[in-house]
């Protein structure tokens, strides 16, 4: 406010009054756009709470797609044997799901050290304690599956026991791919079934990009290690494919104010930046046979695009009006 | 009730806990002074830490929202309307106008929803449901994974951050269930010099705040209404509200739903995403192989 506008110079006409006087009989300052502070809700404050979730969980998000359907990946190639290609994918399954996935996960809690009660209780209407179990699930079958390969490829055993050995490999394997795909998928159900708007409005959408991105990714990851064969490219054309799709999908279904986080600011460009990543620029990359960097653009818009529907729930969640919006959908 | 003195239910020994009968809190802006004295008392008795202060600039509310360390909330609203039959004076600077104008004090708290989001969503069992009815987070338990911040439709529930004592927690208000076994009153109502905060049997107090709209409506107050959410998901609370003008006004969703109805939808697609990643691996394997 500058001192020369009405109010103020009524406010010092008052001040030279009341040191004069000692009493003012007039009236106040009229204060612009007062004395009803114009704000939406309650003096504009949240009517949710935003998600106190912090670095960990977009790369917890990240890496449990990766090491879930990397999972899938490794079922397809001991199917149609790709020994090599087995064994690559059970080490980045066991790595990024067994090892960097559960301590990502402990990091994020408020009490670590009590990371073990996730266990106390089975509710399969919570998707987060769902989300423990296909964690734990998964990794009871990936560590044993990757342990019982290796003793396959190396021929530890002879005879009738290798014989063994490769079935069981089998189904730990299998258990693995089965829990694998929950896990990239869930964490989509995970933000997709709360009370922040921009999240729950693309709870169907949610699920599918995650599942895809983290396909797309396990896919990348292993061309990038050197599988570069036209099994995992195809995979590469699919995911780059839906994802195209999910980027029309979000640009059309709009819901004005209710998701605006995800349109606008720039939460809305790590979204847009993301989709366009693992969308159109892989798919383009790939018809043109440049797939090192298709892989590479596919990971790291799904890295993008993890951190950036995170920082969409913090935009949404402290937005009065987009709760306010969302009750008509 | 008003004019019970010391018996009203706000000041008698109780035995709901024991009984197994629902109870809940009806807080009543209209006779609410904003003296924040259940603030107070439920910091105190529930050692709940002070989260630091900042001059809000929002009318009297330096208090800011509910959360981790904040279970009691008087809200300020400061509204151009006219307070029932009350006469207000001039504001402007302008002689003649005689704007409308009222100051709304409303005491807010955790819900303890008939169907609760926070509850639902804790993959430990920490939050659960007392014998009287309420929602209680069991703060052993909590591991703090953040959860149920998300999950609460209202914005209650979150998680108390360093250096408080107690960090990394979930908490929100208990109802001072420690208090209701034994046959206490919650420290909030106990406090509540105008008992603008009632405690009791949740059907006595519902009836209770029925009658109160019709007489505030009767005395001018037309837009007095009860915020009590029965018809969405969440299936009504237990502290429920009486207010003037609309919910949105005081921060409360109109429709508040629990995220579970998400659900159904939200795992639909993922279950079809993992068969259509399965399918399509299998494939790419079978036909470039």
């Amino acid at each position: 406010m500058t001192t020369n506008s009405p109010s103020e110079k009524r406010l010092e006409e008052l001040r030279e009054q009341a040191w004069k006087d000692g009493v003012v009989p007039g009236k106040g300052v009229d204060v612009a756009g007062g004395p009803i502070p114009r704000k939406p809700g309650y003096y504009g404050q949240a009517v949710v709470k935003p998600p106190v979730w912090t670095w960990q969980v977009p790369l917890y998000f990240f890496f449990g797609g990766i090491a879930g359907m990397s999972a899938v990946i490794a079922l397809a190639a001991v199917l149609f044997h790709h020994p090599d290609l087995a064994r690559a994918t059970m080490w980045v399954s066991t790595v990024a799901g067994a090892v960097l996935s559960p301590i990502l996960l402990v990091m994020d809690l408020g009490r670590p050290h009590l990371f073990l009660n996730m266990l106390r209780v089975f509710k399969h209407r919570s998707a987060m304690s769902m989300g423990a179990w296909i964690l734990s699930a998964f990794g009871a079958c990936v560590v044993p599956g990757l342990i019982a390969l290796e003793l396959r490829v190396q021929q530890f055993f002879p005879g009738a026991l290798d014989q063994l050995v490769g079935v069981v490999a089998g189904i730990f394997i299998f258990g693995s791919a089965i829990f694998g795909t929950l896990l990239a998928t869930y964490t989509g159900v995970l933000i997709g079934a709360t009370a922040i708007p921009a999240w729950f409005l693309h709870r169907t959408l949610l699920p599918i990009h995650f599942g895809t991105a983290g396909l797309g990714s396990a896919a990348g990851l292993l061309e990038l290690l050197g599988h570069r064969i036209p099994a995992l490219n195809f995979v590469g054309f699919y995911v780059a494919g839906v994802e195209t799709a999910l980027l029309i999908w979000l640009s059309v279904n709009k819901h004005g104010a209710a998701d605006r986080a995800i349109h606008e600011h720039g939460t809305g460009w790590l979204i847009r930046v993301g989709e366009v990543l693992t969308g159109p620029l892989a798919l383009v990359l790939r018809f043109f046979s440049f797939i090192p960097f298709a892989a590479i653009s596919f990971l790291l818009g799904a890295l993008i695009s993890r951190v950036g529907w995170i920082a969409v729930g913090k935009v949404s969640g402290s937005d009065p009006e987009s709760v306010f919006a969302a009750e008509r959908y | 009730m008003i004019g019970q003195g010391i018996q009203s239910t706000n000041q008698r020994k109780h035995s709901y806990v024991q009984d197994r009968v629902e109870v809940g809190f009806f807080t009543d802006p209209s006779v609410c002074i904003g003296c924040k004295a259940c603030e107070v008392a439920c910091k105190e008795w529930n050692h709940v830490p002070d989260d630091g202060f900042i001059w809000s600039g929002n009318s009297y509310d330096n208090t800011g929202h509910l959360g981790a360390s904040t279970w009691r909330h008087v809200m300020f609203l400061e509204q151009d309307r006219q307070k029932g039959n009350q006469v207000t004076g001039p504001m402007g600077l302008d002689a003649q106008s005689e704007d409308p104008f009222r100051w709304v004090f409303l005491s807010d708290v955790c819900k303890h929803c008939e169907e609760a989001g926070c509850l639902e969503a804790c993959p430990t069992g920490s939050i659960v449901r007392t014998e009287v009815g309420s929602v209680l987070v069991q703060n052993d338990v909590c591991n703090g994974c953040g959860y149920c911040v998300v999950s609460c439709p209202f914005g209650v529930i979150d998680r108390r951050p360093e250096p408080l004592h107690d960090a990394g927690g979930a908490f929100k208000c208990t109802f001072c269930y420690d208090r209701q076994k034994s046959g206490l009153v919650p420290a909030c109502a106990k406090v509540c010099p105008t008992e603008s905060i009632v405690f009791g049997r949740l059907d006595d107090l519902r009836s209770r705040a029925n009658e109160r709209v019709q007489h505030l409506k009767q005395s001018g107050y037309s837009d007095a209404q009860l915020y009590d959410p029965t018809e969405t998901s969440v299936r009504g609370i237990h502290a429920f509200f009486l207010i003037l003008g609309e919910p949105e006004a005081y921060g409360l969703p109109l429709k508040p739903q629990i995220p579970t109805i998400y659900l159904k939808s939200a795992w639909t697609s993922a279950f079809a995403t993992a068969l259509a990643s399965i399918v399509a691996t299998l494939a790419a394997f079978a036909f470039f192989s």
